[in-house]
């Protein structure tokens, strides 16, 4: 359903040289899967998705959604940003930030999006925060009420980029599972991004190996583990650890490589 | 900047006043150049309620009204174009920087000159020099919206007007306020000028009569009136600014904090 086809960007910078962020990233997302991008930072993980969002125009190549060429930001596709905190809207309560995803729906009335809206809250344990400003939340929830705002337009795709990655281990864990359970109950496709390998390996049917700059897929593998997962029993599971030794292996020959 | 007069600052206040008083009672000559506040302020109240100075007011505040309303007007629209669109603030940054520091007081005669010494000159002074602080704070305040902002309401498909009344307009309203705060006193300020220059009512008009007449008291009374109208108006915008910008206090307050 998603494809993502030779994919090349380069920047110019002011002063310097052009900077090859994406060389040639190419691979494809079947539809209600839950694909992971892992790969060193600064490689293009932000520039991939901002190309897969259509908020970046590629130098080269293609990305395709149900066989369509992306040029603009495409309906049904929705990019969570590294920066949830700057993403949303101080001027607005907590519950108008996720009002703020269906606000530009045609047809819905002001009540059904306020339903709507509080539903989703409900959804990622948000409940009497309604009123609050995202400025009077922990990080944590701030990033609940950025995954609320998207997920309340129901997006066939959802991008999301090292949501979880200023979160402390525990607020981290719970957002894993909270976020697992929202994908299976809404049948969305999720294309996150990360830097902990092992958060790629639990959450993932799909974790995609990213190389240095200039970016391009060097593994896609297959992650083979029974749904629901659990964070111990998951995370203890011989094909789990096999898993993360693997890809740890290959990020670090990358990240040694000359 | 706070809005209420603390106790040890209203003491200060009625310490000088006090050694106002004191001086000013040491003879009988220094009193008709500086007459002891209890006298200016019986003064004060004589022409209030005789009607002598309520015309004068009122005549100043209209064009206070005007200029402050059509500048506000002029410069929001203006500075939000020149934000938005950065070709054309390149245009026009030269003009803007040339004529900026130039004190405003110095086109009262060219205004003369193009509108005769009437109220539309007096207006005219007055929008120009409260234009600028409008101008450029709405200038910055939309060029530093976040681009993850811009980012969000382009994921979210908002089209351009939804993006300039949801986003825009009220990511740069903290940094309009400030235009429009600093602008409220260099309002009264051209307005008075103007009307010290030619004119023949306004409060402006009246202090520099009534010191060209030699009715000392007079002229303190209204100069004490101006400034407690400056005061009033200040505190007005303060508690408006407190109201609609509640969000805004609450967010710095807490960067301040981190
Ligand atoms: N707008 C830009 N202009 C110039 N260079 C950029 C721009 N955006 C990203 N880059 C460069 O592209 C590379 C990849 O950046 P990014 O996609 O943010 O990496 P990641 O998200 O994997 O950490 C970096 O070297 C970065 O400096
Ligand atoms: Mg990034």
């Amino acid at each position: 359903m998603l494809e993502v086809r030779d994919l090349r960007k380069e920047f110019q910078p002011l002063s310097g040289s052009t900077v090859v962020a994406l060389a040639s990233v190419s691979f494809r997302v079947a539809a209600g899967q839950f694909v992971s991008i892992v790969g060193p930072s600064g490689c293009g993980k932000s520039t991939l998705l901002q190309c897969i969002a259509g908020l970046s125009r590629p130098t080269a190549g293609h990305v395709l959604l149900h066989g369509r060429e992306v040029t603009g930001p495409p309906e049904g596709l929705i990019l969570l940003f590294q920066e949830y905190n700057k993403s949303l809207m101080a001027w607005r309560s907590v519950l108008k930030n996720v009002r703020f995803g269906l606000e530009n729906r045609p047809g819905m009335s002001r009540n059904q999006i306020d339903a709507e809206a509080r539903r989703y809250l409900e959804l990622v344990g948000l409940e009497g925060f309604e009123a609050h400003y995202p400025w009077e939340l922990s990080g944590g929830m701030q990033q609940r009420v950025a995954i609320a705002r998207a997920l309340v337009r129901r997006p066939e795709v959802l991008l999301m980029d090292e949501p979880f990655g200023s979160l402390d281990a525990l607020t981290r864990i719970e957002l894993e599972d909270a976020l697992l359970r929202l994908w299976e109950s809404l049948q969305a496709t999720i294309v996150f991004v990360t830097h902990d390998i092992e958060e790629a390996v639990y959450l993932s049917d799909e974790v995609y190996v990213l190389s240095r700059r200039p970016c391009q897929v060097i593994e896609e593998i297959a992650v083979k583990l029974e749904r629901p997962r659990n964070q111990l029993t998951t995370r203890e599971d011989p094909r789990f650890i096999q898993a993360r030794h693997h890809i740890f292996e290959l990020i670090s020959k990358e990240m040694s490589r000359a | 900047m706070s809005a209420r007069l603390p106790a040890k600052g209203l003491a200060v206040l009625l310490g000088c006043l006090a050694v106002w008083e004191l001086l000013a009672r040491q003879s009988v000559a220094l009193a008709a150049y500086f007459p002891p506040p209890s006298q200016v302020l019986l003064t004060l109240v004589t022409i209030l309620a005789s009607g002598d100075l309520l015309g004068h007011v009122a005549a100043s505040l209209s064009r206070f009204a005007q200029g402050y309303a059509v500048a506000g007007a002029l410069a929001v629209g203006t500075g939000l174009c020149l934000g938005l669109w950065r070709p054309l603030h390149a245009l026009f940054e030269p003009l803007i920087e040339l004529l900026r520091p130039m004190p405003s007081p110095a086109t009262i005669p060219i205004a003369i000159l193009f509108l005769g010494i009437g109220d539309e000159m007096k207006v005219a002074v007055t929008v120009y020099a409260c234009s600028w602080p409008i101008l450029l704070n709405t200038i910055d305040g939309v060029r530093a919206i976040d681009p993850v902002l811009w980012n969000t309401a382009a994921t979210f498909r908002l089209g351009p007007w939804q993006r300039f009344w949801k986003v825009v307009l009220p990511a740069a309203s903290p940094q309009i306020v400030t235009g429009l705060r600093v602008s409220l006193a260099i309002a009264l300020i051209l307005v008075t000028t103007s009307e010290m220059v030619v004119s023949n009512d306004g409060l402006g008009f009246y202090i520099l009569d009534r010191q060209r007449s030699f009715q000392i008291r007079e002229m303190y009374a209204a100069i004490v009136a101006l400034a407690v109208i400056g005061y009033m108006l200040n505190r007005l915008f303060l508690g408006l600014d407190g109201w609609t910008m509640a969000w805004h206090k609450g967010l710095t307050r807490k960067e301040e904090i981190l």
